[in-house]
């Protein structure tokens, strides 16, 4: 069964708060001045063209980039926060590129990431269900896996965690369309039980899990609301993402 | 052939001593992007400081041996832990302003040691064994080389294992290969600054001990000297990598040797031009990574 914004529960107080958020490296401003909410349940997905800020955004989030502004994470401020509290809080991060470490093994990889207090047997259960490759590959090195295995690996390494919400940033980019399908419901599955804050360029795999969508231009939020609604209004889409939708295809064959 | 035996021997002594000082260098710029000029200083203490615990028990004696071997590690791992925690943590993430803060202490270090123990060397003695020579093919090879062999090869496996079967380990080889994604995984990465500066000066500590044995004597400069060429193996190695900084040790010694004897002399002459060719041929050195 899909979770559709339909059957999706009502969202009560959100558990990621943002405001006026601003992000810079290196002294270069990246992000502006980007405000949204991250309802409590559901994926909600973070859109817009390619360069304006959204990976910046989630870096800005997690303190891996200089940021300012205001960041509530279920009622607690964390923007003041160095990277790994951030984490502690329950912060879990699937960066762009997996960014796996090469030289460790899968395992090493997963047991890295299993934070004290935090992992559990159930949580260990779900990721060998989601992803019985990596248990058959857990002596190999991670840096020998394919692209897909990878992104697997990453996306195990914030499940094995109890997380308040998940950042995950461009999961399927690169990847097979098989393997696309099975990342898609691998985070449909995780946002069951935590919501997730989801970068993508795949507008399909959007369209089938996200609920909200806020949208960056320019290093700001210039539309949030509802993902099927904004889809589905092809003049609205191609203005804010500059790309013609299956809608769009349909319409004009 | 005997004297090729002899080179061999003393070259992997040397080498020995290299890698005691770039296993350190190594590991402390891999994980945390500083060359530190300071490491000399901790071999340099360890050696002056053991040496005074040997003196104290009894220099000749094996006890005084071993004595001095764990109180130069101990002085070096402290030492380093320190300047890791008082100094370079201070300027998290400016990566100049640590480098020279390393090389104003190496200064200044060296400026104390010889207020406190004069500019001289001062010669050391060992059990007697130590001083003795074994004959190997033909060749006279002094024992103090089997011991000191012997501790970096422990020395070198310690810390694989340590790295391999640790979690501590395994937080320092993931933040060799990407720190942010290990804080990114919600683990503190520089209390794991503060023990590759303890590990590494606990070897240059060590190392210090080991070369007054191999010089036969301990002086303020003891620090410097090796430290020169230590930078070149953890360069010619690749920078971040413990293998790497092992076999270029060998190599780099073995070269030296060779080159002193067998080309007039030209032994750190040569080191250089092998430092210049491998950075133009692998600029990341031998088993670095790929810039």
């Amino acid at each position: 069964m899909r979770i559709t914004p339909d059957n999706r529960a009502p969202a009560s107080s959100p558990v990621l708060v943002v405001e006026h958020l601003s992000a810079s490296v290196a002294g270069q401003q990246v992000v502006e001045d980007v405000s949204f909410t991250v309802p409590a349940t559901g994926i909600t997905a973070v859109l817009g063209r390619n360069g304006v800020g959204k990976t910046s955004t989630l870096k800005g989030l997690m303190g891996l980039y200089r940021r300012s502004g205001a960041v509530t994470l279920a009622g607690e401020r964390i923007d003041a926060l160095p990277t790994h509290k951030v984490v502690q809080r329950g912060v879990g991060y699937v960066p762009e590129d997996r960014e796996v470490f090469a030289r460790l093994t899968v395992a090493e990889n997963l047991r890295l990431a299993e934070r004290a207090g935090s992992a559990t047997p159930e949580r260990r259960e779900l990721v060998k269900r989601l992803f019985p490759d990596l248990v058959q590959r857990r002596h190999q090195m991670a840096g020998t896996l394919s692209g897909g295995q990878q992104q697997m690996v990453a996306l195990a390494r914030v499940l094995l965690n109890d997380n308040r919400v998940l950042l995950v940033d461009e999961p399927t980019k690169g990847l097979a369309p098989l393997i696309v399908e099975q990342v898609a419901e691998a985070l449909r599955e995780a946002s069951v039980t935590v919501p997730i804050l989801l970068v993508e360029q795949n507008l399909e795999v959007v369209r089938h899990l996200a609920g909200e969508a806020v949208v960056i231009a320019g290093g700001r939020v210039v539309h949030t609301g509802s993902a099927t609604e904004l889809l589905s209004d092809e003049s609205l889409t191609r203005r804010l993402l500059g790309v013609h939708t299956d809608t769009d295809r349909e319409v004009h064959p | 052939m005997s004297t090729v035996v002899l080179l061999l021997a003393t070259g992997l002594g040397l080498g020995a001593l290299y890698f005691l000082v770039a296993s350190g260098l190594s590991l402390i710029y891999g994980l945390m992007h500083v060359l530190n000029f300071a490491h000399g200083s901790f071999l340099t203490l360890g050696a002056f400081l053991g040496w005074a615990a040997a003196q104290r028990l009894d220099a000749t004696s094996w006890t005084g041996f071993v004595a001095s071997i764990l109180v130069g590690a101990l002085v070096g791992a402290v030492v380093a832990a320190l300047t890791e925690l008082l100094l370079i943590r201070p300027l998290y993430e400016r990566h100049i302003e640590q480098v020279l803060v390393t090389v104003g202490l190496s200064l200044a270090t060296v400026a104390l040691f010889e207020g406190i123990w004069g500019t001289d060397p001062d010669f050391i003695r060992g059990p007697a064994w130590m001083d003795r020579t074994t004959g190997v093919l033909g060749a006279r090879i002094p024992n103090d080389r089997f011991v000191i062999i012997g501790i970096a090869v422990l020395v070198l496996v310690a810390i694989v294992v340590f790295l391999r079967k640790t979690r501590y380990g395994m937080v320092i080889r993931a933040g060799v290969e990407n720190r942010a994604m290990v804080t990114a995984l919600g683990i503190d990465v520089r209390r794991s600054f503060t023990l590759v500066f303890a590990i590494g000066g606990a070897a240059a500590g060590l190392g210090g001990v080991l070369a007054a044995h191999y010089f036969g004597y301990v002086s303020p400069s003891l620090g410097g000297s090796l430290l020169i060429f230590a930078f070149i193996v953890t360069v010619i190695g690749g920078l971040g990598s413990l293998t790497g900084a092992a076999i270029a040790s060998v190599l780099v010694a073995l070269l030296q040797q060779f080159a002193n004897y067998y080309a007039g002399g030209t032994g750190d002459f040569v080191i250089v031009l092998a430092l210049a060719g491998v950075l133009l041929v692998r600029p990341s050195g031998l088993l670095g990574k790929a810039a």
